[in-house]
């Protein structure tokens, strides 16, 4: 049994919770992640560590409602237990100075990549960090990112805060302005986590200027360890396991297209596993009171 | 007439099953099992040979000529002891050993008749009162703390108590670690997944294996006074060396299994509705999704489903897609019938249940719509020399394409060692295929680590892995007294 220290709501539809995991608080690397199962009929989920505390024994994730067992997980007080999580699993960010780098998060994809700015930061990068969301309300971890960055942007795509539109865009436009200017220095490396078609995007604006950027890929997985394959992404024409060769990989070598349609792969399931849940449950997300 | 002779006239006994056009619609065991009455005619149907050539055919040397004539004594109890001696896990056994290569091979009354039918003996007594014991106990709950509560040594030498570790809570795992245990050690089963039991656990389906079954016998190994760890995945989450080193375990036994699924390297192979045989099967035993949507975790059901394979995982696979609701399950195998690695009696089940084989046909390709599986582009063998197998190797028949419509893909064409935890040992030697080296004791090439099961040996049986298990257990307890290290 895992205990969920603290849960902490970001957004209408974002939660934050420090679970238990001293193990793993201790051993966890930037861009790695967990397999959470909530309870016994639970599936077994990947999530990206957001945040490590070996001093406490807590691991943080951060969770974006979009099925039956996020929505299980977020109607779970703190204090409650999930009956497993194991990890550290995957391979660790590539970290070193690389000169100016920029930290590109998505929506829930802000959470990962908080941890890999610290540590890019602390390896003596300029960092660049480029947030984006829907609006204002649902950006989240504005001011840590911030906190870790040297220069800090937020796009959103209402316009409600920061720059009207995508990241991609932004960062399109920030890369022509060093381009052209002689007191900026151009970007060295781009790590983009987010959406798949915020990836995507992203390594469209940065294949052209051959800038290297690393993708996270949220594939579909069961063991996580390298044992099921369910995983399975196309990396420079090659198969490779999400899992255990990744999550991370060069972005301009990812076939997105593939990525895209094995997401597809349950939805029918998945919508009636969900109505099935919503038929006994409420997501009681809005109403709960942390 | 004298005694042989009646003991010959007996007919060996047939083991009651659920007629396949009701098991096709469950998930529940096959086999129901042998009536006490049946199990007691079959026992006294053995010679009781004065060398045993039965026990020459058993991987763990279980003293059968005994066990089966305390059954014939009624004293059913005491049969399950002696083979407990030398077998943690009858239940498990007596349902999923190839006998009919083993210890039945070996069976004098075999030459002119059938063999004593000691796997189905072996299942009786381990399950005998065990019915009545499972309706009190229904839900058995393996879960134990995830948070591995270890205490760093400070001293490694301090005290009595001598700890070693088992990495794999699989048949081989479980068996050494029950042995070191009867030895006099601590022993810590580390497991990456959230339930025990390895391959009889996301592996073997229910209704070959039942899980409770599998449960029971963990029980009996925790009971003996194991310490399991779930969801520690050796590699990640702590190291060999930490193991050794920083958690005081003086011995390690790596028992991983062949956890690294194959696919066939052809086009298609990543479109939706392809899968690993680990994967269906993981999802199917492991996460119970043949109870979807009760259960959150989904699988494809489709009326139309191709396994490809003709091994064990194969039948199981393709038997599975059966029971949730599949039309027509084609098991597709390149080579022939009698070439079919996977059990006789699972083929006859299969073939009962109506999976249709076809054989000598290979899949070329995998052809797709939408991103979708739609057909698989098959090319028809035929077995030229015999290869290193002992079996005619399969050759293409130039021209011979053709297609099957599916929805769904099965690869069950055999499986590797998962490098995870063999990469994060510095230095050890593997062999071509990334199994481990290890001698006949298990010795690897660093000082205090074994390992054995399929880790080493590649994908074979449960029972060649608890012999692994068991005679590494030994020799991990000679290393630890004696220091030496061949």
């Amino acid at each position: 049994m895992v205990r969920l220290i603290k849960k902490e709501q970001l957004t209408e539809d974002i939660v934050k919770f420090d679970i238990e995991a001293p193990i793993i608080a201790e051993k966890a690397k930037a861009g790695q992640f967990v397999i959470i199962r909530t309870h016994e009929e639970g599936e077994r989920i990947p999530l990206t560590i957001a945040d490590n505390d070996p001093e406490k024994g807590t691991v943080s994730i951060v969770v974006l409602r979009a099925g039956r067992t996020t929505c299980y997980l977020m109607n779970m007080a703190q204090g409650e237990h999930i009956l497993d999580v194991v990890g550290p699993l995957g391979r660790e960010t590539e970290i070193e100075n690389f000169g100016k780098i920029a930290v590109v998060g998505g929506g829930v994809g802000i959470a990962p990549i908080l941890p890999i700015t610290k540590s890019m930061k602390r390896a003596g990068n300029y960092v660049v960090s480029i947030i984006g969301a829907k609006n204002s309300q649902s950006s989240i971890l504005k001011e840590d990112m911030a906190a870790f960055s040297d220069e800090s942007y937020v796009c959103t795509d209402d316009g409600s805060e920061g720059f009207h539109g995508f990241v991609s865009d932004f960062l399109s436009d920030y890369i022509t302005k060093s381009e052209n200017s002689k007191n900026s220095k151009n970007i060295d490396r781009v790590i983009a986590i987010g959406p798949v078609l915020m990836m995507r995007a992203v390594s469209e604006v940065t294949r052209k200027r051959h800038i290297k950027t690393v993708v996270s890929l949220n594939s579909i997985m069961v063991d996580g360890t390298g044992m099921c394959g369910a995983c399975r992404v196309e990396v420079n024409k090659e198969t490779r396991f999400a899992c255990v060769d990744g999550p991370e990989f060069d972005g301009h070598e990812v076939n997105f297209d593939l990525l895209l349609s094995r997401h597809k792969m349950y939805l029918k399931e998945e919508k009636e596993s969900m109505d099935q849940y919503l038929k006994d449950h409420e997501c009681k997300l809005l109403k709960h009171s942390i | 007439m004298n005694n042989e002779n009646k003991k010959i006239k007996i007919p060996r006994a047939k083991m009651p099953e659920q007629p396949a056009q009701e098991r096709i619609k469950n998930f529940k065991e096959v086999e129901l099992g042998l009536s006490e009455q049946q199990a007691v005619q079959e026992s006294r149907r053995c010679l009781q040979c004065k060398k045993p050539l039965c026990v020459d055919g058993c991987p763990v040397e279980i003293d059968i000529k005994s066990f089966i004539k305390l059954i014939s004594e009624k004293e059913h109890k005491k049969a399950l002891d002696k083979i407990r001696e030398k077998n943690a896990l009858p239940a498990i056994c007596g349902r999923v050993c190839p006998q009919e290569d083993q210890c039945e091979k070996k069976c004098i009354l075999g030459i002119k008749n059938d063999p004593v039918a000691i796997g189905k003996l072996e299942r009786f007594v381990s399950d005998f009162g065990e019915k009545d014991k499972k309706d009190k106990k229904d839900k058995i709950s393996l879960q134990n703390n995830s948070i591995p509560k270890l205490e760093k040594s400070t001293n490694t030498s301090g005290g009595n108590v001598i700890k070693s570790a088992v990495i794999g809570a699989g048949p081989a795992g479980l068996t050494c670690a029950g042995e070191l245990v009867k030895l006099g050690y601590e022993v810590t089963i580390f497991e990456a997944l959230h339930k025990a039991g390895g391959v009889l656990i996301y592996g073997i389906p229910e209704f070959r294996l039942p899980k409770s079954v599998v449960e029971r016998e963990i029980e009996y190994v925790k009971s003996m006074g194991v310490e399991l760890i779930l969801d520690s995945v050796i590699g990640k989450t702590l190291t060999v060396d930490e193991l050794m080193n920083k958690y005081g375990y003086k011995s390690v036994f790596v028992a991983t299994g062949a956890g690294l699924p194959y696919f066939m390297d052809i086009p298609g192979e990543n479109l939706n509705g392809v899968y690993s045989a680990n994967e269906y099967l993981t999802r199917s035993n492991l996460m119970k999704a043949y109870i979807f949507p009760n259960w959150d975790t989904p699988i494809k059901k489709a009326s139309k489903v191709a396994v490809i394979g003709g091994g064990n995982v194969a039948l199981d696979s393709a038997r599975t897609a059966k029971r949730l609701g599949s039309e027509n399950v084609y098991l597709i195998y390149r080579r022939g019938e009698v070439e079919m690695p996977g059990r006789i009696e699972e083929i006859h089940h299969a073939k009962a249940e109506g999976i249709e084989m076809i054989f000598l046909t290979n899949p070329v390709e995998i052809i797709g719509e939408n991103g979708w599986v739609k057909k698989i582009r098959c090319i028809k063998m035929e077995l030229g020399e015999i290869d290193s197998s002992g079996r005619g190797r399969p050759v293409p028949l130039k021209g011979s394409e053709h297609d099957i419509e599916v929805e769904v893909v099965i690869m069950a064409i055999g499986q590797g060692p998962n490098p995870l935890l063999t990469s994060s040992i510095p230095g050890l030697k593997l062999n071509k295929k990334g199994n481990i080296e290890a001698d006949e004791a298990g010795r690897t090439n660093i000082k205090g680590v074994f390992a054995g099961g399929d880790i080493v040996s590649g994908a074979a049986t449960v029972i060649l892995a608890m012999g692994a298990g068991r005679v590494a257990a030994h020799h991990m307890d000679e290393y630890i007294k004696t220091g030496s290290w061949l």
